[in-house]
């Protein structure tokens, strides 16, 4: 199924392309090697042998020494709209999907006012089809303007075209109202996403509780916040035989409860974020909000190594970047008082590249699975680069080095967790849903042959 | 040194060279005038975000001492109460050339942010629950003075460890200056992890015994409320520190202000044992060293300054 059919995207022309001797790399579909890659009515048309593709009209892009993945897809993104344009909006949020080399994202619900009926569900694919550069899904909350009381209207949300449900930002602290949507959920479908944390014990923490936490004098977020609600829904889900995604899972002690659930046979996935994958809460120590403060937090160093391990045994099935734009007036203020969250789109597969990869940790296969492994727990086809499939490709230069946020931004906002850090790798091209969604201005383009 | 943020960044030549420096002041207070003109011409802005009776007059009355202009700013009746952001408050006030701002501020890391937006040395009078520095060095001097060094004393900091930046700063200075520190108290208020940085542990005054210096937190009645404790009077009946707890060779401390009948008996306020006074005192010629040294005593003077700027031997009267 193309990812069209269930995201919505603004209308544009189908790419007739050839990536000249591209390193193909799809460890899902097999594949690793030099090839032409052919681009023509929206498919890969054809992996051709290296500087055998005939052109016949197509752009012909240069890509020897450069890796042509499938494009990259998120299922959590803050897109901010309705009612908080001045953070993102529609164009601006997609435009850094694209540079970030995503082909889909899925925009969360909790927008002012929450997604909770089937009129805002259409209004925003509507937005999307005006304006949106790559395809975008919707969820919608599962609670009725995020108050946790209610369940909102399921069925007309699905029909609506509600790609799921989620009162991502907030936990659904009710387990009645928990069991109740996923028992609803044999009714209309739609994967629900989950926010696990447990506010009566996050409380007014800030960061997570540790020597950290202990030598700032910050209140603390402590591990079992989130994997005592991870546990409980994990229970629940096997319960109603329902299905559930963990969203930005951050403590060892959450992704060894999915391993187990998933062990039991409960139908759980996990996603991990850049930020959690890269820094521990030894990042806090300087205080700077726009780097270190989000939720959950930044947590210990053998945190991340669990997350590591769980990307590693496909315990955390994929990477979202949980990107989170908020204005300087918002993060320029004492760690305390500041809001929480950092962007992530433009830099995730740049940043997992730098950190992860280039010293060996995992290899590149690894990553680039896992930065496609978003869609599926949503019942969307996995981007691929087996000829026949929908074009979702992303070109990418290993080697090319750059300064985050030197040349700015797509997104509106700026608080990058890794604004100022030199990175290695860059995407130079991205095609989403058969369309050139993104090239990277600098990036001279070979002319038609 | 161009700002004091945090006990952290001081190394324990820099603390004992502010306390060096302490003592002399405290030669000018015993003279008739104890004015000296080090600062005269500059200013030193004081913002109290807090309400603060002891660091915010001892900082106050160190600056005039030092002949500094002072102007004293609290949030109370400000435009700070209008919404305006601390980065704006800091430009405004900085329009005024300040040679120093001292700050109080409810959270962590406020003073580090000002120190980024302004051209003045910041002094952190107290951060959140991070850091007092302020208050660790003057405690660390009243210690100095008493035992003359700090080298292997045992002391014990007791009490809300989890909501005080007094015990955070002061465990920092006395594990730097070669004490050994246990903090105490019931397990609710201690923080999950405070062992990595170098202190004890301990749950019950019970070997209180190997103190020879009891340092009390103060314990506020809201804790209460938030289950940290059942209630104050059980507190006081397992953490109280009274004159039956202490041995007479024992110093005693505590930050103020007292909650008298909490975590201290009114007797072990007023017996000759407790260094409370001293404390008192001791903050204010601390808090003309902390100045003299951002604003006169090197890296922080800034060149091309007329006769004002310059350092002045301190025994000069004014």
């Amino acid at each position: 199924m193309s990812l069209t059919e269930l995201l919505d995207v603004r209308p544009g022309e189908s790419a007739h392309l050839i990536l000249r001797r591209a390193t193909v790399l799809d460890p899902v579909a097999g594949i690793d090697s030099v090839h032409d890659v052919v681009i023509r009515d929206g498919e890969i048309a054809a992996l051709a042998a290296p500087g055998e593709a005939d052109g016949d009209g197509a752009e012909v892009v240069e890509a020897e020494g450069l890796h042509a993945f499938p494009a990259f897809f998120d299922p959590h993104v803050h897109l901010r709209t309705p009612g908080q344009e001045h953070k993102e909006d529609m164009e601006t949020g997609t435009r850094a999907a694209a540079a970030g080399g995503y082909c889909g994202i899925i925009a969360m619900a909790n927008t002012s006012p929450p997604v909770s009926t089937a009129a805002d569900v259409s209004a925003l694919r509507e937005q999307a089809r005006a304006g949106a550069s790559v395809p975008v899904g919707f969820l919608a909350t599962v609670s009725k303007d995020m108050e946790g009381r209610e369940l909102t209207e399921m069925v007309e949300l699905r029909e609506a075209g509600a790609l799921g449900f989620s009162d991502d930002g907030l936990p659904i602290v009710d387990a009645g109202l928990m069991r109740r949507a996923l028992q609803y959920q044999h009714l209309c479908g739609g994967n629900i996403a989950l926010h696990e944390e447990d506010p009566a014990l996050s409380r007014d923490g800030v960061m997570h509780e540790g020597p950290v936490s202990a030598g700032l004098g910050l209140a603390g977020i402590p591990s079992v916040s989130e994997s005592t609600m991870v546990a409980r829904d994990a229970a629940l889900a096997g319960h109603e035989s329902a299905r559930i995604h963990v969203q930005h899972l951050s403590a060892a002690e959450s992704v060894e409860v999915v391993r187990v659930a998933k062990a039991a046979g409960v139908r759980i996935s996990a996603e991990a974020s850049p930020h959690h994958l890269c820094l521990a809460d030894e990042a806090v120590r300087d205080l700077d909000p726009q780097r270190a403060k989000m939720n959950p937090p930044l947590r210990e160093e053998r945190d991340r190594q669990a997350l590591i391990e769980g990307l590693r045994d496909g315990t955390v099935e994929c990477i979202a970047t949980d990107h989170a734009p908020h204005q300087p007036e918002e993060k320029d203020v004492p760690f305390e008082q500041a809001a929480m969250g950092v962007t992530g789109l433009e830099t995730a597969f740049a940043a997992l590249h730098t950190e992860l990869v280039l010293p060996g940790v995992i290899d590149l296969a690894l990553l680039v699975e896992r930065m496609a492994g978003g869609a599926e727990p949503f019942d969307l086809a996995r981007p691929s680069l087996a000829p026949g499939s929908e074009a979702n490709v992303v070109l990418c230069d290993l080697g090319a080095e750059w300064t985050v946020g030197e040349d700015g931004y797509e997104s509106r906002s700026a608080n990058s967790w890794c604004a100022g850090q030199t990175l290695t790798g860059r995407v130079l091209m991205t095609v989403a849903a058969g369309q050139v969604a993104f090239r990277l201005r600098s990036f001279s383009l070979g002319v038609a042959a | 040194m161009k700002h004091l943020l945090s006990i952290e960044q001081l190394s324990r030549e820099e603390i004992e060279g502010i306390l060096d420096r302490a003592e002399s002041f405290a030669e000018v207070g015993r003279r008739d005038i104890k004015k000296v003109p080090t600062l005269r011409g500059r200013t030193v802005v004081s913002l109290f975000y807090e309400s603060s009776t002891r660091t915010s007059s001892s900082f106050d009355l160190a600056a005039k001492r030092l002949s500094a202009d002072v102007v004293s700013v609290k949030a109370a009746g400000s435009s700070i109460e209008k919404g305006e952001s601390l980065k704006d408050t800091i430009a405004t006030l900085s329009a005024y050339d300040p040679a120093a701002i001292v700050i109080r501020h409810p959270y962590a890391g406020a003073a580090q942010m000002v120190a980024g937006w302004t051209a003045a040395s910041v002094v952190n009078a107290g951060d959140g629950k991070h850091e007092h520095p302020s208050q660790a060095l003057l405690d660390v001097y009243t210690l100095r003075r008493r035992l003359g060094s700090l080298e292997g004393v045992r002391i014990w900091i007791i009490g809300d460890v989890l909501h005080s930046r007094v015990a955070r700063s002061n465990l920092i200075a006395f594990t730097r200056m070669g004490a050994e520190v246990t903090v105490c108290g019931p397990p609710t208020l201690i923080p999950r992890g405070i062992e990595e940085l170098g202190c004890g542990v301990s749950h019950s005054l019970d070997g209180i015994g190997e103190a020879e210096v009891v340092y009390t937190l103060r314990m506020q009645k809201e804790r209460m409320s938030e289950s940290f404790v059942p209630s104050l009077r059980e507190y006081a009946a397992r953490f109280q520190i009274d004159t039956r707890r202490l041995n007479p060779r024992q110093l005693l401390m505590h930050p103020g202000p007292v909650n008298r009948g909490v975590e201290i008996s009114g007797e072990a306020v007023d017996s000759p044992q407790s260094l409370i006074a001293e404390q008192v005192s001791a903050g204010l010629v601390v808090r003309m060293a902390i100045l003299y040294e951002l604003l006169a005593g090197g890296e922080g003077v800034p060149s091309g300054e007329g006769e004002a700027g310059k350092p002045t031997p301190i025994g000069t009267p004014a």
